[in-house]
């Protein structure tokens, strides 16, 4: 079997804020009805983490749950761990109508980080990043210039980011030209 | 910049972020169905100076169809409902009514 390689290897810029790409990550697109309590129990029994509400991701340990849109979850958990995870909601969703899917290798993962983490997103996507509308806990779908991509607040000054493996070139690319030394705005 | 609020996840979604899809509430014509109707169903579109109803798609965020009602002229956004609405609901067509006196279009007012 062949090493597993991330999109970028590990690529890292350090600018207004650090950029670096995290990775492997383990990623399981769940679709089904979020209110349905077999999907529910399904997705918190194997990340451990509570449901998350509309818009929110919820986290435990190195797991975690986003909630994508109403009928769809990304389940984060551990690279090495994806197997055993998918196997566990494939068996507790045997009975229902829903689909659970290992993406992991098909979406890159970036971390942004600093105190001008904030700035260096909002340049890109037009989303409310001010402390008061975005915080930790919330996760946002959006478009980053010409791509669509997820991003979530870690703590107050860190995004993880999330896109398709195919654009992760792109994407470094803009958030490092978004966090040039020197280009900070000062908004928030 | 028009800003319309996706009522499946409920973000302020810039029109950046949406697509558009055309006239709202077209009921299909397919087989079985007049010439003439289907000329209609393909071509037939409103034009109006005032109250629109639209179709859009939240692309890059949950990705839902939903539907918008909103001014052409003033670009002013009456509200949003979903896609499975089959007509614009009651309130928001009172809502329009309070705004637009005497507003109508295709056979809703």
């Amino acid at each position: 079997m062949s090493e597993p390689i991330s999109a970028l290897n590990h690529a890292r810029f350090d600018g207004i804020a650090d950029i670096a790409e995290i990775g492997l990550q383990g990623m399981i697109t769940l679709r089904g009805d979020l209110a349905a309590r077999a999907v529910k129990s399904a997705a918190t029994k194997a990340t451990g983490a509570a449901m998350p509400g509309a818009n929110a991701i919820s986290t435990k340990d190195d797991s975690g749950l986003c909630w994508m849109s109403p009928d769809e979850l990304l389940v984060l958990c551990p690279y090495a761990a994806v197997p055993e995870v998918l196997a566990q909601l494939q068996t507790a969703l045997a009975g229902s109508h829903a689909l659970a899917v290992n993406v992991s290798d098909a979406r890159a993962v970036f971390r942004v980080s600093g105190p001008a983490a904030r700035e260096v997103l909002a340049k890109l996507c037009p989303v409310d990043l001010s402390p008061a509308e975005f915080e930790p806990g919330t996760i946002r779908r959006t478009r980053l210039a010409q791509v669509p991509a997820a991003f979530w607040m870690v703590d107050n000054e860190t995004f993880q980011l999330v896109c398709f493996r195919s654009v992760a070139q792109y994407v470094f690319d803009l958030l490092c030209v978004a966090a040039q030394p020197n280009s900070e705005v000062g908004v928030f | 910049m028009l800003t319309l609020q996706c009522p499946y996840c409920g973000v302020q979604a810039d029109e950046t972020e949406l697509s558009a899809g055309g006239e709202a509430h077209l009921t299909r014509h397919g087989p079985g169905s007049t010439e003439d109707e289907f000329h209609d169903y393909l071509f037939t579109r409103e034009n109006p100076r005032g109250v629109h109803f639209e179709r859009w798609r939240h692309t890059y965020g949950c990705g839902k169809w939903f539907h918008a009602a909103r001014d052409t002229q003033t670009l002013e956004v009456f509200g949003t409902y979903k896609a499975q609405c089959t007509e614009p609901p009651k309130e928001l067509r009172d809502a329009i009514t309070a705004k637009r006196p005497g507003w109508t279009w295709r056979e809703f007012s």
